[in-house]
């Protein structure tokens, strides 16, 4: 295995929000003590629910936004400070898409001239070498040069996030972070997005945060699947392992209720109760109250992310209990 | 059996330009249908249509029949009894579709009184059992709480109580899962069902997501550029789809179990309806694509009992499904 290129150690970072104009200031732990680590390379996959910190994480790794705690390596250096020489060079080398491509463009410009914009910004190359490079990149998303010299409006949506594709690319990145990247895209749409990230994945060696809350597409694009729920990872491991096999019973219920064409829902797991508030956040395992199988010690333990066998982690103490009964 | 809906030759254009071109549906009643197809395919278009909620310029022409009798063009107080009364309709954004200043027993109430004969303490008592049907805890309480003080899959529920109101025949439920999390979609579908069960009720189920739809329905309908391209039973559809689009649609959905394969993208993109290709729509995109193709628009043919396709090549195509080399 290469060695990881963005190493993220422990980060949390918390709201304050206020529930109406003169509620009191909740604290919304929006991540809390997420660790991850991907290699040079490969795409991690991270799915979970509205509120369950994914898109924050996302940011925070990128240096959007701080953390409160915790620290994101890059190629094994710490983010440098916002603002100085170095961060803007380390910035060059990651890159982040978006779900919604039209509200990532200008409508006002033509699109061949955003995707040559970070090149300016950042000065790389003459101004010959910048139209070359937007040529090529047009290429590289499968678009001819008359495609660069329309606006936004004039493009489809599939379109248009080829162009948000070779925009991020245009700095030769190292690191990607999508966000929800196909989620506004029709499923036909979507297959070719999928594979040419997948393509370009393979060619650049590109390193990717796939961020999604559809399982399908994670999976067809993720090496490995980090699990979140309420602002903490509760499970972790290779793509293929982690859907066949999951151990969380949140998990297991994401995966039941994804629904496959050709099966009928026969024991699909339905979870009662509302989705997770982020604003109140119940006590030991948040997952607990949706739970069908919590015991007491749920309620009040917050279980860790533990080894449970292969690379997979698990944070709950069915599984982890269950697993270390079996090792004594 | 008579059919509870039946539409035929539905057609709308907006400022000239087509987006519906010629759609047939039959409905029995207590049948689940599933309308699939891509953005702009014309599978809400058709429902609003039938219903008469287009806005004026749209120019509709077909037939529309609810137990026999033409509802398309209907006086507005006939269709007044229909909408909400025979055939409810749910929507995508529920949290749009509610009063914001107005508390959930009220809006309820309303929907009541217009579609029920029910008088002052009956209609509250009929609002409560509603509420309590699709699975809100503490009903009474509730129902004189706000919508924003309800999370999205609740909102959800309550819009299917509201819908349910008039008891319906037919419950027309537009992408009514879209916008909510996978475990509350769970839910959501899980109750559509059950109260379909329980009431006996048809529903015409239109998403996106094929997955959604074959789970949920007897028969799928899947639409193409303002026109059913095929329609079949959903177990069948999914197992063996014909017309190359909707081979391409199921191709396209990565699996989530098995081994990973290159997703079979269809290329190109939806025809613009105002430069809508000759022949048929799907030509440009198809693989199969043979003169014959450029042509005349294929009509949906009688393939087998329940199944029907509009492909010149379908006999080509599920021949290639099946891996015998086509000619």
């Amino acid at each position: 295995m290469s060695p990881p290129l963005v190493e993220i150690s422990a980060i949390s970072r918390t709201y304050a929000m206020r529930s109406g104009m003169f509620g009191r200031a909740a604290a919304v732990h929006a991540v809390d003590g997420v660790s991850l680590t991907i290699a040079k390379g490969e795409t991690l996959g991270l799915v979970g629910e509205s509120g369950s910190g994914k898109s924050t994480t996302g940011r925070i790794v990128l240096g959007l936004e701080p953390p409160d705690s915790g620290e994101v390596r890059f190629g094994g250096k710490p983010m440098a400070a916002p603002g100085t020489a170095a961060w803007r060079a380390q910035r060059a080398r990651m890159q982040m898409i978006f779900q919604d491509p039209l509200g990532a463009l200008d409508r006002r410009l033509p699109v061949a001239t955003q995707i040559r914009e970070p090149l300016d910004i950042h000065g790389l190359g003459t101004p010959a070498e910048r139209e070359e490079r937007v040529r090529e990149l047009l290429r590289a998303v499968e678009l001819t040069p008359a495609h660069g010299a329309r606006y936004p409006g004039a493009l489809s949506g599939g379109q248009r996030q080829r162009i948000v594709l070779a925009r991020a690319l245009a700095t030769k990145p190292d690191f990607l972070v999508c966000d929800e990247p196909v989620s506004a895209l029709d499923v036909s749409i979507q297959a070719q997005v999928v594979n040419l990230l997948c393509d370009l994945q393979a060619q650049l060696s590109l390193t990717l945060l796939f961020i999604s809350h559809d399982l399908r597409v994670v999976r067809q694009i993720s090496n490995v699947v980090a699990v979140m729920y309420l602002g903490r990872i509760v499970e972790i491991g290779s793509a293929d392992d982690l859907f066949a096999r999951p151990e969380h019973p949140y998990t297991q219920a994401l995966v039941s209720a994804s629904p496959a064409p050709g099966r009928r829902s026969a024991g699909r797991i339905v979870l009662s109760g509302d989705p997770p508030n982020p604003a109140a956040r119940p006590a030991g395992c948040a997952f607990h109250p949706r739970c069908p199988r919590a015991v007491a010690r749920c309620k009040s333990e917050v279980p860790t992310l533990s080894a449970v066998g292969g690379d997979r982690q698990v944070a709950c103490h069915l599984v982890t209990g269950a697993a270390t009964r079996d090792a004594a | 059996m008579k059919p509870l809906v039946s539409i035929e030759d539905l057609r709308v254009a907006f400022n000239g330009v087509p987006v519906l071109r010629g759609v047939d549906i039959a409905l029995q009643k207590g049948e689940a249908i599933g309308l699939v197809g891509e953005s702009g395919s014309g599978k809400s278009v058709t429902w609003l249509a039938a219903l008469g909620l287009l806005p004026r310029h749209a120019q509709i022409s077909g037939s529309v029949r609810l137990d026999g009798r033409q509802i398309l063009g209907a006086p507005a107080a006939e269709l007044d009894q229909v909408r909400g009364g025979r055939i409810a309709m749910i929507f995508q954004d529920p949290a749009s579709a509610l009063n914001p200043v107005l508390t959930i027993r009220r809006q309820l109430c309303e929907a009541l009184s217009l579609h029920r004969d029910l008088q002052g303490n009956a209609v509250k008592a009929e609002a409560r059992r509603l509420l309590d049907l699709v699975g809100i805890p503490d009903a009474g309480r509730r129902l004189e709480a706000y919508p924003h003080e309800f999370s999205g899959g609740q909102v959800q529920r309550i819009m299917i109580a509201m819908a349910l109101a008039g008891n319906p025949d037919l419950l027309v439920a537009d992408e009514p899962t879209t916008a909510l999390d996978a475990t509350i979609q769970a839910q959501i579908l899980e109750l559509l069902s059950t109260v379909r069960r329980e009431l006996g009720m048809a529903m015409v189920l239109i998403s996106h997501d094929l997955g959604v739809v074959a789970e949920n329905c007897d028969r799928v309908a899947v639409m193409y550029a303002g026109r059913i391209v095929e329609q079949a039973p959903s177990n069948q559809l999914f197992a063996d789809p014909v017309h190359p689009y909707a081979q391409g649609l199921i191709g396209a959905l990565p699996p989530l179990d098995g081994p990973r394969r290159r997703l079979t993208a269809i290329p190109g993109t939806v025809p613009d309806p105002a430069h809508m290709p000759g022949g048929c729509a799907f030509a440009p995109r198809c693989a199969l694509v043979a003169e014959a193709c450029g042509l005349a628009a294929p009509t949906l043919a009688p393939i087998a009992d329940d199944r029907s396709v509009a492909c010149v090549r379908a006999e080509a195509s599920r021949r290639a499904l099946l891996g015998i080399a086509a000619e």
